[in-house]
């Protein structure tokens, strides 16, 4: 049996999941008709609603499904990005990190480059913990002139969990609206938007076990934005488009599934992550585990290997049927140096040696020992090809 | 055996590693990224840098049933082939990147790293064959398929490379009969153009991507006696046997057109003549190899053929080695070759050898 270590990528469907979504992609009707069958079709979407409103402790108007967490987080970006300037042209800045998810990164960039915004990067240290007080003294300094903060809960990529009730506190000082990418962190930590103190929160369902294509973007309800999407704007005037209620019901069936096992689940991955961690440090004494000394999510190992590839541990590790991942982005299949490794301030060859291992609701500890048996042939033969020139 | 299989996302390649995998050795499909900006999604076919090709090649790894991978190579190529093919462009030669490319990359980079990693042959779709002599030792050899021959861009490959290669086309008859096969393998490459540009300069024109690499200034154009005849906008623009495009206001003495003969780069002058003159009957080279076994007795002059390029004839000559080059000497002399290009050498259908020429002796005047 292949072993499957990427849930950060995505996670198998749910059996249960997939039974309700399986049964409801028969649903006839549109949402937004008055008939009966739309009707049908509208309370099974209010009712996903309210369930993912209950398990993460928003208002249910405070869910707007969207078709996923790319969707989300340009919505939160530039939906707040728009609102913000549009109220008040001189809210040009837009506070972030070097190590958010691209949907941010590339998202901010964007309106940096056609859109006159200008961003300021949080510093973070070499354990992935943001400078909070470097944000303060620019808040001190330009509160006027930013128009928000984006900055992601749990990184998905080096695993470090940010402070995000520190951060809004702050933000809040200065009425500066926070959005964050909570899609690493759902499932695996608890996940409170009332709490959060968040105006924006994108979710998605692919990594915690729903079919791909399903997430919702959580908006406070008094937080205006401007819509990226036009046209009916079935939610909340605020992103058009047909919802799909069978998705939303996979969404909230698998949301209130993992929220719910999410303090069993971490205990589980904490001592399933410690063995591996164990495991790794003894084959490789030199590898370096990102963020160790930092709030790291419990489902998350990540390595650095100095003097060898990621792509070719991935190589052969895929070859012995375990799929794990180097966790950099990749175009056309070609890694690039990851850039949250980069944010760390390690240099491009050693954000190329990277090995992420993600843990999911379904991974067992036989995955893990798995793994284990196949690591060393692979380190050695990752390690004997070595830093092989690009 | 275990058999990495470079595929570029063409159909060559394609088949190739289909009939690998078909030979009972455990294939594993690698297409090699070359360019660090893959650019967007051109159509028809560019060589191995664009994300279509990448695509095409995945594509063709999934339908024969094999694992695949991208591997990145962008820093070697752009290192080794390209910087290369543009040194030896401002040094006057006229390099052969497929060359080079094969030599450092795909048959060292690649398969350094394939060995490495646990393989024991590298396949590609060239055509070409491997064969053993009596007495076991591998030979390259040229394709069936003459009109597809590849042997050449292999001159570059040694003994130690032939033992792990593989090139399961060699005996195919032409390339007519690879796309059938692509076709009835249910390969979608089977219609895919062929690419004959070099792959890293995407509108085909060579001058144009050179310009803003290379720094031009105006020089002169002389005959062989030196004498100036008109002004140039940059050597480098110049290729040798090169006629159209010259501009020189007055007529040869004998009223025939005039080539260029040579390129002198420090110099910055272009050196025209009469077309005989573009007559060689004499090549050199200081860096050569030999593909498999070498010659007995390589210090004396034995028979052989000459190819000087990728889809050149051969011509009978004389070969040596001495004081540590490579002496080839043409039985007729051969019209327009000029340094940086490749020398391959053959005994009938082998290749022997290879050199990259650094001088020529023209069988009326010699050059330097």
């Amino acid at each position: 049996m292949p072993v499957y270590l990427d849930h950060a990528a995505t996670s198998p469907i749910r059996p249960s999941v997939l039974a309700a979504y399986s049964e409801l992609l028969a649903q006839l009707g549109n949402p937004a008709s008055v008939h009966s069958f739309g009707q049908k079709t509208r309370q099974i979407l209010e009712q996903a609603r309210e369930d993912i409103a209950q398990a993460i402790s928003c208002d249910r108007n405070e869910v707007l499904f969207t078709s996923g967490g790319t969707e989300s987080d340009n919505l939160g970006v530039k939906g707040l990005y728009w609102y913000r300037h549009a109220q008040d042209i001189n809210r040009t800045l837009i506070i972030t990190s070097a190590a958010e998810h691209h949907a941010v990164l590339d998202a901010v960039d964007w309106l940096v480059s056609e859109q006159g915004a200008e961003s300021y990067f949080v510093p973070m240290d070499d354990q992935g913990v943001l400078d909070l007080e470097k944000l303060e003294q620019v808040l001190e300094q330009r509160s006027h002139q930013v128009a928000l903060i984006s900055l992601m809960w749990a990184n998905n990529e080096i695993g470090v969990i940010h402070p995000i009730s520190e951060i809004t506190e702050l933000a809040a000082k200065y009425e500066i609206p926070v959005h964050s990418d909570a899609i690493a962190a759902l499932g695996h930590i608890p996940v409170n938007f009332q709490d959060s103190g968040l105006a924006a929160m994108s979710i998605t369902g692919h990594k915690i076990g729903t079919p791909v294509g399903t997430g919702a973007l959580i908006l406070r309800r008094d937080q205006k934005i401007t819509p990226v999407l036009h046209g009916g704007g079935q939610e909340r005037n605020l992103r058009s488009g047909t919802p799909d209620a069978a998705a939303a019901a996979a969404l909230a069936l698998g949301i209130v599934e993992a929220v719910a096992e999410q303090p069993s689940l971490a205990l589980t991955h904490q001592k399933l992550a410690a063995k591996l961690i164990t495991g790794i440090k003894q084959i490789a004494p030199e590898a370096i585990l990102s963020c160790e000394f930092a709030p790291r999510l419990p489902n998350n190992v990540h390595f650095r290997f100095p003097g060898l590839l990621g792509d070719s541990l991935l190589f052969l590790l895929d070859l012995d049927g375990v799929s794990i991942s180097t966790g950099s982005a990749c175009t056309a299949g070609v890694s690039a140096p990851s850039h949250a490794v980069l944010a760390l301030g390690a240099d491009s060859d050693e954000a190329m040696g990277t090995l992420r291992l993600t843990l999911g609701y379904s991974t067992k500890e036989s995955d893990v020992d798995s793994f284990l048996d196949a690591f060393p042939k692979a380190y050695a033969g990752a390690k004997n090809a070595g830093l092989t020139r690009r | 055996m275990r058999v990495l299989a470079a595929m570029s996302g063409g159909v060559d390649s394609a088949v190739a590693a289909a009939r690998a995998h078909e030979a009972g050795h455990e294939v594993v499909g690698v297409h090699l990224a070359l360019s660090r900006m893959p650019g967007t999604l051109r159509t028809g076919s560019r060589g191995c840098c664009t994300i279509e090709d990448s695509m095409d090649a995945q594509r063709a790894a999934n339908k024969i049933g094999i694992p695949f991978y991208v591997w990145d190579f962008s820093e070697r190529f752009k290192q080794d082939v390209v910087d290369d093919f543009i040194d030896e462009y401002k040094a006057g030669r006229t390099p052969n990147p497929c060359m080079r490319c094969n030599e450092r990359i795909k048959f060292q980079a690649l398969l350094e790293k394939g060995l490495a990693l646990g393989f024991d042959a590298l396949c590609t779709g060239h055509y070409a064959s491997i064969e053993k002599d009596s007495e076991g030792n591998l030979e390259l050899h040229r394709s069936l398929a003459m009109a597809k021959d590849q042997s050449y861009v292999l001159g570059v490959l040694t003994e130690d490379q032939l033992k792990h290669s593989l090139f399961p086309l060699g005996k195919a008859a032409n390339k007519q009969q690879i796309r059938q096969e692509a076709a009835d393998r249910g390969l979608a490459v089977a219609k895919k153009p062929d690419s004959y540009d070099i792959c890293f300069i995407p509108e085909g024109d060579t001058r144009h991507w050179l310009s803003d690499k290379i720094e031009q200034s105006p020089g002169v154009i002389v005959d062989t006696d030196g004498n100036e005849l008109a002004s140039h906008g940059g050597a480098l623009g110049f290729t040798v046997g090169q006629r159209k495009g010259l501009n020189i206001g007055t007529p040869a003495k004998d009223g025939k057109p005039r080539y260029v003969l040579e390129i002198r780069p420090k110099e910055n002058v272009v050196v025209v003549g009469p077309e005989k003159a573009l007559a060689i009957s004499e090549l050199y080279g200081s860096k050569y190899s030999w593909c498999g076994k070498p010659p007995l007795n390589a210090d004396q002059f034995f028979d052989a053929e000459v190819q000087v390029r990728a889809h050149g004839e051969s011509h009978p000559c004389r070969v040596r080695v001495i004081d540590s080059r490579l002496e080839i000497r043409p039985v007729e002399p051969i019209i327009g070759v000029a340094p940086g290009q490749t020398a391959v050498v053959y005994l009938g259908s082998r290749v022997l050898g290879q050199t990259t020429i650094d001088r020529t002796v023209s069988a009326v005047m010699e050059q330097v």
